[in-house]
C-alpha cells in the first residue's frame, strides 16, 4: 500500500505522520490525531458534518485525501475555544440561541459559520442560509442555527470594535 | 467508504503532470478538486492506480480576459470564478451558473476543468460551455488539440478525451456588450443536480433577436445544444409564439431518464419551462447592441448576486 510522510499544522500545532495515500482527511483527523469533533455523517459530500477549515476555506474532510493536505493549515472545532476554555463567540452563540439539539452537525456548522463570518462579517439572514447550505441539520429546522450565526456576527463585531 | 489503493503524485508543473499522465497510461487520472472523482472512487465507479494532483499547479489556474476571448485555466475553482469581478463583468453567466453548483464547501475545491471534463450529465458547466460555444484545450505529452464543447460529450461519462490527455484551458469568445443571459436550474434542493436546466444568451438589435444560443443540462446523456430552438427565435421580436416555438423545439431534443427527480415526461416539460424562463430573463437583461448602448438596466444585478457580498 502506497504510504508517505505528511507535514501540516492542525489547530496551531505542527503535525507529522505517515499516512496511506488513500486515507481520507476525516479519518486522519479522527483516528490518527484523535480529533473526533469533525463527524462522519453521510460520507458522500452532502451533509457537511465533517467540515473543517483548511487554508482559509471550509472543506468537507470526507472528500479529500490526507495527502492533499500536505503543508496545510487546518482548524477543527477542537481549535476554536481558547486554551483556558473560553468558548469562541460562535460556540457561545450556538449555546445561547439553542442552535443545536442532538449536536451531531454542530462542529461542521460552527466551522462553516466561522469561515462565512471571516468572509462576510455582517451577513443577512439569507446570506447565512446560503453560506450554510452545504451543512444539513436534521433536528432544528435551521431557525436557531441562523440566529446563532447572526448573534455571533454581532458579538464578534462588538469585540473587534472594542479592540 | 474508503477508496481502493492507488499511488498519489503531486507534480510541480504542467509538463511534469503530462509526463506522469503519459507514463500512467489508462491507469492514470487527474485529481484537481476531487469532488467528482473521490466520490466515484469511494463507490468503485472509478479505480485509478495513479492519481496525479494538479491542484497546486499555478499555470493551470486563473482567468485571462482578452479583447476577444476569455481563457480559464482548468484548475480554477468554482469559488475563484465566483469571486472574480472582472469575469463577472465580462461574462456574468459564469458566476450565475457557478453559484447554482453544489454548495460553498464544494465550490471552494471543485474546478471548472473537472466539471466540464468528466462527462457527468448532471454537471452544469458543460451545458453553459455549449451555450457559449467554448473550446477545450486538450494537452498531452505529445501535443495539444482543441475540441469544441459542442463535440466533446459522447455519452454519460464518455467524452472525446484520450488516455494521456487532460483539459488545460477553457476558451470562449468574449460576449458582446449588452448581451442578455440567464442560467435557469430547477433542483429539488441546494446541492442537487438539475431536474432540468437551461443556459441562454441573447443579443438584441432593433427589437429583434440578432443572435442567440440555448443549451440544456441533465435532460439527456450529454448536455444538449438546442440548435432548432435557436433558429425559432433568431430574427424574431421574441413574441410569445416565438418563445412557444423555441420551448417546443428544445423539449423535442431532450431524452431525460425517469428518476428521483421526476418522470421523463415531467423533466422534459421542466426543460421547456427553464428555457422559457431563461429566454424571458435574458431578454430583460439584454440591451440594444447595434447602436453601442450597453448600460445595464437598473435592478438587473440583484437576485442571486445579492447575497454574495454583504
Amino acid at each position: 500500500m502506497a504510504k508517505r510522510l505528511i507535514s501540516l499544522t492542525v489547530n496551531g500545532k505542527a503535525v507529522q505522520r505517515e499516512v496511506a495515500d488513500r486515507t481520507l482527511l476525516i479519518h486522519f483527523l479522527r483516528e490518527d490525531l484523535r480529533l473526533t469533533g469533525a463527524h462522519i455523517g453521510c460520507d458522500t459530500t452532502h451533509c457537511g458534518a465533517c467540515t473543517v477549515d483548511m487554508n482559509g476555506k471550509s472543506v468537507k474532510s470526507c472528500t479529500m485525501f490526507a495527502v492533499q493536505a500536505e503543508g496545510a493549515q487546518i482548524r477543527t472545532i477542537e481549535g476554536m475555544a481558547q486554551a483556558d476554555g473560553t468558548l469562541h463567540p460562535l460556540q457561545e452563540s450556538f449555546r445561547q440561541e439553542h442552535g443545536l439539539q442532538c449536536g451531531f452537525c454542530t462542529p461542521g456548522m460552527i466551522m462553516r459559520g466561522y469561515r462565512l463570518l471571516q468572509e462576510n462579517p455582517d451577513p443577512t439572514d439569507e446570506q447565512i442560509r446560503m453560506g450554510l447550505s452545504g451543512n444539513l441539520c436534521r433536528c432544528t429546522g435551521y431557525q436557531n442555527i441562523v440566529k446563532a450565526v447572526r448573534h455571533a456576527a454581532e458579538k464578534m463585531q462588538i469585540k473587534e470594535a472594542a479592540e | 467508504m474508503i477508496p481502493g489503493d492507488f499511488s498519489y503524485h503531486r507534480p510541480d508543473s504542467k509538463a511534469q503532470a503530462l509526463d506522469m499522465l503519459r507514463r500512467a497510461g489508462p491507469d492514470g487520472r487527474i485529481l484537481a478538486g476531487g469532488h467528482s472523482l473521490i466520490p466515484m472512487m469511494k463507490l468503485r465507479m472509478a479505480a485509478p492506480a495513479q492519481l496525479i494532483d494538479i491542484s497546486r499547479i499555478g499555470e493551470l489556474k486563473g482567468v485571462a480576459i482578452g479583447g476577444r476571448e476569455v481563457e480559464i485555466g482548468a484548475a480554477t475553482t468554482q469559488h475563484e470564478l465566483i469571486e472574480n469581478e472582472q469575469l463577472a463583468a465580462a461574462c456574468p453567466i459564469i458566476r450565475e451558473t457557478a453559484l447554482q453548483i453544489a454548495d460553498p464547501q464544494i465550490r471552494y475545491l471543485g474546478t471548472i476543468g473537472g466539471n466540464v471534463g468528466n462527462g457527468d450529465p448532471g454537471n452544469d458547466m458543460p451545458g453553459l460551455m455549449q451555450c457559449l460555444d467554448a473550446d477545450y484545450l486538450l494537452e498531452s505529452a505529445k501535443g495539444q488539440r482543441s475540441v469544441k464543447a459542442r463535440a466533446y460529450y459522447q455519452g454519460a461519462y464518455v467524452t472525446a478525451i484520450a488516455d494521456g490527455e487532460m483539459i488545460t484551458k477553457i476558451r470562449f469568445a468574449l460576449p458582446p456588450k449588452g448581451q442578455g443571459y440567464a442560467y435557469k436550474k430547477l433542483k429539488r434542493k441546494i446541492g442537487d443536480y438539475a431536474t432540468a436546466a437551461a443556459a441562454v444568451t441573447l443579443e438584441m438589435a432593433g427589437g429583434v433577436v440578432r443572435r442567440a444560443s440555448i443549451a440544456l443540462t441533465n435532460v439527456g446523456d450529454t448536455p444538449l445544444y438546442a440548435a432548432d430552438a435557436v433558429d425559432r427565435i433568431t430574427s424574431t421580436a421574441l413574441l410569445p409564439p416565438d418563445i412557444d416555438a423555441a420551448v417546443a423545439a428544445a423539449e423535442a431534443i431532450t431524452r431525460p431518464a425517469s428518476d428521483g427527480r421526476g418522470s421523463a415526461e415531467y423533466r422534459r416539460r421542466m426543460a421547456g419551462v427553464m428555457v422559457r424562463r431563461a429566454l424571458i430573463e435574458a431578454a430583460g437583461r439584454a440591451t440594444e447592441t447595434a447602436d453601442g448602448k450597453d448600460a445595464p438596466k437598473d435592478g438587473k444585478t440583484g437576485g442571486i448576486f445579492g447575497w454574495l457580498k454583504g
